[in-house]
């Protein structure tokens, strides 16, 4: 019961935010938030429900944002129409290297997704179809509400909320299905789950295509966002490095992990740009890293899980009195 | 046209030998700890801002430069083994990629911090000027750091294999918990490879730094390079390292010199995902 009233006030809150905040600094902020927020949510199914720790995640990221921008630059379609095909390809991307390296230790597939991004990213640069080292552009004045370009974020803001509901909600019944359970037998040991009949390598491998696929939208809905990418934006490695630690610091293999850690670090990032300006860049980055390894060295679980478990030693604590047979409720 | 080629084929040989000695360091560590460090390649970036703060400092060339970036780089890998890698390698595969990840991105954006980004070079005569040997034009400063590296790779492999210290850390390799019933210290003997590992990365750097562009992001180009290396000549082996790093150097001279130099990068990364495809325990190893 408590829990579905914190998600009631949690998600009134979200809803609200945009008009509590109604500046256009905040209105974006929080749109920015809600979009890692979906990158790292679908990073968060591979990496976090699977343990398979995609540096690469850009790659999917860019074919959306590509596709999309694709869609209006050389057939004047609406963006929107381009998000099926970046799915296509990222799905498609996402099982080449997946195929291979899923059978391995994690490591390969680790090594294997940082290849792919950088190949991409110099194929794409040098191909002039898809705008070389300059980019796609998309509308810069919208003919109508499907080109979705808007000058307020708040369009942006709830459209991103909507496809994030649907990316926890698709997230949340993907790990309560017999797909989730066999993810974390897998997790835990991968021999022994092999030896009890799951299908490892096989569900790897669609819980990864799951999450190139996701990761595509977010990548469409950030092209539609700026208007524009290029090789940078759409598939340079620090979207994976913002992807991995947002998934990572908030808690990898949690629901809502992505979500806190993309509302602790967008708003860390926007602040630290603009208050260090250009030379913030590489400031911002070498904070990152040391936020990682700080994550690996001391708490892999994340954010989420630090607090669970102080909350649970808490409640011991209060509880031990009382002793036990006093709270079955579900 | 078929002395060119010889020209392009020497130039990749030179180049595959320092690839060789760096992805030595990279095997090694992944052989004995099966642990795979993604900032190897910003290792080899940090080989290379010693010996460009060396130069800028004290005018020196890769004579000083060189032993002093494999001192400094053998330290800053003891201090990542007792500091990071001891914990990580306790923990879920999650903590240990994120771990050296990381420690990728410190010290990538570190040195961008206080450099900058831009592109820096050592002075093209730091070593001496250009030789021709029987009609091949040959940099010095490729001979040097491509010879150095080969003496340099061979002499790991001695050490591996030809010595007590090598045996032992063999012995760590295979079975820690056995060569600590035998007296051997698993830590020491890991934290002494980590060692070796990283001076022999941060070497290949002030080597390489003779005649390359030096700039922050190089060693996420220069980690796929042993990535590709190492999965070719099989993990945890510096023979196969020292074959795939030429094989790696002469494809990507070829690559450069027969379909363009932006097409060489593409070429190598390719042919490591093919080889993930169909003969992912390497050109050498065993299934």
């Amino acid at each position: 019961m408590r829990r579905w009233l914190w998600l009631t006030v949690g998600l009134a809150l979200v809803i609200a935010y945009p008009l509590l905040f109604s500046t256009p600094f905040h209105q974006r902020l929080g749109a920015l938030v809600l979009l890692y927020a979906i990158a790292a949510s679908a990073w968060n199914i591979v990496g976090g429900y699977a343990g398979q720790v995609s540096v690469g995640h850009v790659v999917f990221f860019g074919c959306g944002a590509y596709a999309a921008m694709g869609a209006y630059a050389h057939f004047g379609l609406s963006p929107l129409v381009g998000i099926p095909a970046g799915i296509a390809v990222a799905v498609a991307i996402a099982a080449v290297i997946g195929v291979p390296t899923l059978r391995l230790s994690g490591h390969y597939f680790s090594m294997a997704t940082i290849a792919v991004a950088e190949l991409l990213r110099l194929i794409v640069t040098n191909t002039d179809y898809l705008g070389a080292a300059v980019g796609l552009s998309g509308p810069t004045v919208p003919r109508n509400v499907f080109d979705v370009s808007f000058i307020s974020a708040l369009p942006y803001y709830y459209l991103f909320l909507t496809v994030l509901a649907i990316t926890l909600g698709i997230t949340w019944w993907m790990a309560n299905s017999r797909m989730g359970f066999y993810l974390r037998a897998i997790r835990d040991s991968e021999r022994a789950a092999r030896s009890l009949g799951a299908p490892a390598s096989r569900t790897k491998l669609y819980a990864f295509m799951l999450s190139a696929g996701l990761t595509s939208v977010a990548g469409a809905l950030y092209a539609m966002m700026f208007g524009f990418v290029d090789p940078e934006s759409g598939l340079g490695i620090l979207i994976s490095v913002k992807i991995l630690i947002m998934a990572a610091l908030g808690g990898a293999g949690l629901l809502f992990g992505p979500l806190v850690g993309a509302a602790i670090l967008v708003p860390l990032e926007e602040i630290s740009n603009n208050m260090l300006g250009g030379k913030g860049a590489g400031l911002t980055f070498v904070v990152y890293g040391a936020i990682i390894v700080l994550i690996a060295r001391f708490q892999p679980g994340g954010i989420l899980t630090l607090i669970k478990r102080l909350w649970a030693k808490r409640g011991k604590r209060a509880e031990s009195p009382a002793a036990a047979g006093a709270t079955h409720a579900p | 046209m078929s002395f060119v080629l010889v020209q392009v084929i020497v130039g990749g040989l030179l180049l595959g030998a320092i690839y060789a000695l760096f992805s030595s360091g990279l095997t090694l560590v992944w052989g004995m700890m099966n642990i795979v460090n993604f900032a190897h390649g910003d290792f080899v970036m940090l080989g290379m801002y010693v010996a460009y703060v060396v130069y800028t400092l004290l005018g020196a060339g890769p004579l000083l430069g060189a032993p002093l970036a494999a001192l400094v780089l053998a330290t800053v890998g003891v201090i990542v083994y007792f500091a990071l890698i001891r914990e990580i390698m306790k923990g879920p595969m999650l903590a240990q990629i994120l771990g050296t990840f990381g420690l990728a991105l410190l010290l990538r954006y570190s040195v961008f911090w206080w450099f900058g980004a831009n592109f820096l070079s050592l002075p093209q005569d730091i070593v001496g000027g250009t030789f021709v040997i029987g009609g091949l034009r040959i940099e010095a400063s490729r001979l040097l750091a491509g010879v150095v590296a080969l003496l340099v790779t061979l002499g790991l492999h001695l050490l591996l294999t030809r010595t007590s210290l090598g045996s032992k850390m063999l012995a760590v390799a295979e079975d820690s918990t056995a060569a600590q019933l035998m007296g051997i210290r698993p830590d020491t003997m890991q934290a002494i490879a980590w060692a070796i590992a990283a001076g022999a990365t941060g070497l290949a750097g002030a080597l390489i730094a003779t005649f390359f562009y030096i700039v922050p992001t190089v060693g996420e180009t220069l980690a796929i390079v042993a990535f590709v290396t190492v999965s070719l000549g099989g993990f945890g082996s510096v023979p196969g390292a020292l074959v795939a790093g030429l094989l790696i150097g002469v494809i990507e001279s070829l690559s450069a010199y027969l379909i363009g130099a932006v097409y060489k990068d593409i070429v190598v990364y390719s042919l490591f995902l093919g080889f993930l495809w169909f003969r992912p325990q390497g050109l050498m190893g065993k299934s």
